[in-house]
């Protein structure tokens, strides 16, 4: 699947330009981070490089030619997450079955993730009617459960408390030492810092700066950036 | 005044004692609508959530023709089935004319578009909702449409009574193509437009009482199912 690599990618809504020409090459086994402002086009970007999206002109290059293996290879949390009306567990068990993973392998597995993002105890719930916390953490279960080389993540932990931050970046920790790619945003640069080995910094729908989190925070190249650091850009 | 309280008692008696000819008549009504709504929940459920999801040229135009076609006019359709069934016409031959089979078939005419439309206006409501995380899933149009078929489920139990009390109160085309027979095709909207011509007021009254309780019951019925269903849901 990977290096996933974006060439002048562009995306356009009517006559606003959100995506401008985006360029870059984001390689295996990193955990990549997506920083930027509210409206910087973050989650646009994820969705291009997911396939939901289909770029005005520019980009999206997978190494792997076949378009099933590839959806299949890919998982996605949203920032605000769907749930199906039905029950936590069900909600597990559909994605497993639309994936086409065999139907006496769907159940252990599905208990397993719900039990490592600790909702074995609302397994039984209907979904709906769970807090937006709740919703979220068993939507990355759904998708960890999918198994994907690549999974990407839109805020994952914008809606939880410090436990369940703490638990979800424990496991975001294990996805990628199972060998998957992450790619995510957040709004915590704390955040950022445990998590990350790379960050695109995205401004106005421009990739204004990829480095490493180590180089990013300690010097950042750009003005823009560095203004972000500090809380300065509007 | 007193014409009217008299017969209202009378036909309070009838309905007491649960007279023969009554209670068949009501029988029959709620068989041949009942039949009625099953084969247009057969066609119309799928239908509308195919036309709501699947995107194809000369979508916008079905969905015109068929909100078009939810204010069919009941005695113009009475007349072309009339036509088609009739013993000239091109399906006389299975002599289904004056039959309650005739009369289902008018009704899931009527019915069908009701069903239809509706349902297609809640899949592309939720459809809205939902479209990103299916099409992340791997989730094909037939996919979404069954999983959205059943994520709306209670509000599509309230478009099958909407198309029920629409069949079950409709005149016009059970007139005419059932003939308002005595035992044989006789319903409760036809019974009741014939003895109020015959000033058998008694009879068209209990008929009209037990023709509104059933469509006010159903509807309470299903409102306070979406209702708990909701709440459980969410
Ligand atoms: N389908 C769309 N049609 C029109 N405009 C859109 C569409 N999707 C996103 N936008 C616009 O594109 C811009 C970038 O949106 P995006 O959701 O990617 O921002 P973001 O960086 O994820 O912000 P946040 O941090 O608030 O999540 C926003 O100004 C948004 O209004
Ligand atoms: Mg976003």
């Amino acid at each position: 699947m990977l290096p996933l690599i974006l060439e002048n990618l562009c995306f356009s809504a009517g006559e606003r330009e959100i995506i401008r020409s985006i360029s870059c090459e984001i390689t295996a086994g990193t955990r990549t981070i997506i920083l930027g402002p509210n409206g910087a086009g973050k989650s646009v970007l994820m969705r291009l490089c997911h396939g939901l999206l289909t770029p005005t002109s520019g980009r999206v290059t997978w190494q792997e030619a076949d378009a099933a293996r590839r959806a299949r290879a890919q998982a996605m949390v949203f920032q605000r997450p769907i749930v199906l009306r039905r029950s936590v567990l069900a909600n597990v068990l559909y994605a497993l079955k639309l994936a086409g993973v065999a139907a006496g392998e769907r159940r252990p597995r599905a208990e397993n993730v719900l039990d490592a993002v600790g909702m074995s105890a609302l397994a039984d719930r209907p979904a709906r009617v769970l807090s937006g916390g709740e919703q979220q953490r068993l939507a990355l279960a759904r998708a960890w459960a999918l198994r994907p080389e690549v999974l990407f993540l839109d805020e994952p932990t914008a809606n939880l408390d410090p436990a369940a931050t703490r638990n979800i970046e424990a496991i975001i920790g294990a996805i990628h030492d199972s060998g998957a790619k992450i790619m995510m945003t957040t709004h915590s640069l704390g955040q950022a810092r445990r998590l990350g080995d790379e960050i695109l910094f995205l401004n106005a729908g421009r990739l204004v700066e990829q480095a490493s989190v180590d180089e990013f925070f300690r010097q950042p190249r750009t003005p823009e950036a560095a203004a972000f650091l500090h809380g300065e850009l509007p | 005044m007193n014409d009217i309280s008299q017969a209202l008692s009378a036909a309070a008696q009838l309905i007491v004692s649960a007279d023969t000819t009554l209670v068949s008549i009501i029988a029959l009504s709620i068989k041949v609508s009942l039949v009625a709504v099953l084969i247009a929940a057969a066609i119309g459920l799928p239908a509308g959530a195919l036309l709501a999801i699947a995107r194809f040229p000369g979508r916008q135009a079905l969905v015109a023709v068929l909100n078009a076609l939810m204010g069919l006019p009941p005695v113009v359709v009475g007349l072309l089935i009339y036509l088609l069934l009739s013993r000239a016409g091109p399906l006389g031959e299975f002599g289904l004319l004056f039959t309650p089979a005739a009369m289902v078939v008018a009704q899931a005419v009527l019915v069908t578009p009701i069903v239809a439309a509706l349902t297609r206006q809640v899949i592309e409501d939720a459809w809205f909702e939902y479209e990103e995380q299916l099409r992340s899933l791997g989730a094909g149009t037939m996919d979404a449409a069954l999983t959205l078929l059943w994520d709306t489920r209670f509000a599509l139990v309230t478009v099958l009574l909407a198309g029920f009390g629409r069949a079950a109160a409709e005149v016009g085309a059970v007139m005419i193509v059932g003939g308002n027979i005595d035992g044989v095709t006789r319903v409760m909207t036809t019974a009741i437009a014939l003895e109020t011509s015959k000033g058998d007021l008694p009879l068209a009254l209990g008929l009209g009482v037990v023709l509104l309780g059933i469509v006010i019951g159903l509807n309470l019925l299903a409102h306070w199912v979406k209702l708990g269903a909701q709440r459980y849901h969410g």
